[in-house]
């Protein structure tokens, strides 16, 4: 693939950008994690971030999901910016308000699951349509008891978290996070903490949800074989750089750059 | 021992724990507005919640005690001495807990908050939902601790005459001359009072450790015989 192809790539599959990076760059002290970095990423795409480790990967989901800050450029979801907000024709930085409505878009899933351990399994998945979408409490355990179907947990919902394996943890997370119906899906090695066995049970879920929604996934994982199943294109990264964009077929069977195919080959005798 | 002073010390009994009582649940309100407020993202409500601890921590509840009953009037304001009692105490304890409420928040993973912010929680649905849920079961056992100091701080409330157990105790000795007798009973009494208190404080910590899906703590026999049975 020539250079221009990965820029083609680079740019979404479908009409409507949704998600931009435009320039933005992170570093934590002379750690320049992320340089200058542009990606689009179009309504109901879903992409796969791959790269060794210290790659910045994690740094773009967490700017995504507001839990970090750009040092420069700009995130725009949609119409609006994320860390940044238009006031008298100029760029500033974003009120809690302002973050707010354009973060109920997006959510996340974990890689340590991260459940409330304060509360049971029902009450997890509940608690934010209640107090942050402003639903009924019937109409969000409704919604709740069909996600849990859904994650295979509907008879674990009077459990607490502490009662739970990390795999029906997850799927719990998975749960409580599509009952807020985002627009953006984030996954960070969200099976990274399981054994195998329960691994394959979180990416069953997730490949149902890639089938049945429309919902943008961006993920980061070293399942290859899930990538390559539910990905539009997987973008490889290196030293806060994208080197490498292509549909997966084409990165997992004929990747371009020596530095793709020499990170593939370590993750392939990983597993 | 006369009926009748055996009914002087009852009532210094109860007032003693109406002074423990009623300071610890204003030294509650106490430590959690300061607390919650030394981990304010504002910086004026986050030092007036440090000022509050680093004065009042500093500041002996006697003193206090001696300035409300003896200083205030001047100012035209004549508290009730068992009143004046009870502020002094629970400004005094308050100051202590709330560090244990901020020691208590800060414990709880910042993975905790990161997930609540990617369901879009606002920060006070954050404190009241997931953060102090958890951090109060880290702050049980100190407040347990901080009850018990309050409950033999109460004493120095004799010295301006209110009727506690102290003060009860020191009119019955000197009514029958019985010193040993007289400060042997303060001394059940106030030990029997700490075990009803703690007592206390470990139920309600299994409560919580039950609404947090743990387990309870074990009691130090079940631990010992936890190691065949568990
Ligand atoms: N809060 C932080 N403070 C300082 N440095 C950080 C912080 N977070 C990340 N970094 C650094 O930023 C770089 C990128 O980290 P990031 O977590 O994004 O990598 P990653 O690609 O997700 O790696 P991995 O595959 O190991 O999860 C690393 O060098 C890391 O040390
Ligand atoms: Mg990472």
């Amino acid at each position: 693939m020539s250079q221009s192809a990965t820029e083609a790539a680079l740019t979404s599959r479908k009409d409507g950008q949704f998600i931009h990076f435009d320039k933005v760059t992170k570093r934590f002290g002379d750690n320049v994690v992320l340089n200058d970095l542009c990606f689009a990423m179009g309504a109901g795409e879903r992409v796969t971030l791959i790269g060794p480790s210290g790659s910045g990967k994690t740094t773009i989901l967490r700017m995504l999901m507001t839990l970090m800050q750009p040092d420069t450029g700009t995130i725009r979801v949609g119409e609006d910016y994320l860390h940044h907000e238009e006031r008298g024709g100029r760029l500033v930085e974003a009120s809690e308000a302002h973050i707010r409505k354009v973060r109920q878009r997006i959510t996340m899933v974990f890689q340590s699951f991260n459940l409330f351990p304060n509360m049971r399994v029902l009450r997890n998945v509940t608690e934010a349509p209640v107090h942050v979408l402003g639903l009924s409490k019937e109409e969000a355990e409704e919604r709740a008891l069909g996600l849990l179907a859904m994650v295979g947990l509907d008879h674990k919902i009077d459990s607490y978290p502490s009662q739970l394996s990390g795999g029906q943890q997850q799927r719990v997370a998975i749960a409580r996070a599509l009952a807020m119906q985002p627009d953006v899906l984030l996954l960070d090695e969200v099976t990274s903490a399981l054994d195998p066995e329960l691994a394959a049970g979180v990416l069953d879920v997730l490949r149902d949800v890639a089938k049945t929604t429309d919902v943008t996934m961006l993920c980061v994982t070293h399942a290859m074989k899930f990538a390559r199943d539910i990905s539009h294109r997987v973008l490889m990264f290196c030293e806060g750089k994208i080197i490498e964009a292509a549909p997966p077929e084409q990165m997992f069977d004929s990747p371009e750059h020596e530095r793709t195919r020499s990170f593939l080959q370590s993750v392939l005798e990983e597993s | 021992m006369s009926p009748q002073l055996f009914a002087y010390l009852l009532e210094g009994l109860l007032t003693t724990l109406q002074l423990t009582i009623g300071a610890a649940a204003l030294g509650l309100v106490f430590s959690f507005a300061a607390g919650i407020a030394t981990c304010s993202p504002n910086i004026v409500v986050r030092g007036a919640g440090r000022c509050y601890i680093e004065l009042f921590r500093g500041i002996s509840a006697l003193v206090l005690l001696f300035w409300f009953v003896f200083a205030l009037p001047y100012a035209g304001w004549q508290l009730d001495p068992m009143w004046a009692g009870i502020l002094a105490l629970a400004l005094n304890i308050g100051a202590y807990g709330a560090e244990v409420v901020r020691g208590g928040i800060v414990a709880v993973p910042v993975a905790q908050i990161e997930a609540a912010v990617a369901l879009n929680f606002t920060r006070a649905q954050r404190m009241r939902l997931v953060v102090l849920p958890q951090a109060i079961a880290r702050m049980l056992p100190p407040f347990g601790n901080l009850l018990i100091e309050l409950l033999k701080g109460t004493s120095v409330a004799y010295i301006v005459l209110i009727p506690d157990l102290t003060f009860a105790g020191q009119i019955v000795r000197n009514a029958t001359g019985d010193s040993a007798s007289v400060f042997t009973a303060l001394l059940i009494l106030y030990a029997v009072l700490a075990v009803i208190f703690t007592t206390i404080v470990r139920l309600i910590e299994r409560r919580v450790a039950k609404s947090l899906g743990r387990p309870p703590t074990p009691g130090f026999f079940a631990r010992i015989k936890g190691v065949k049975s568990a």
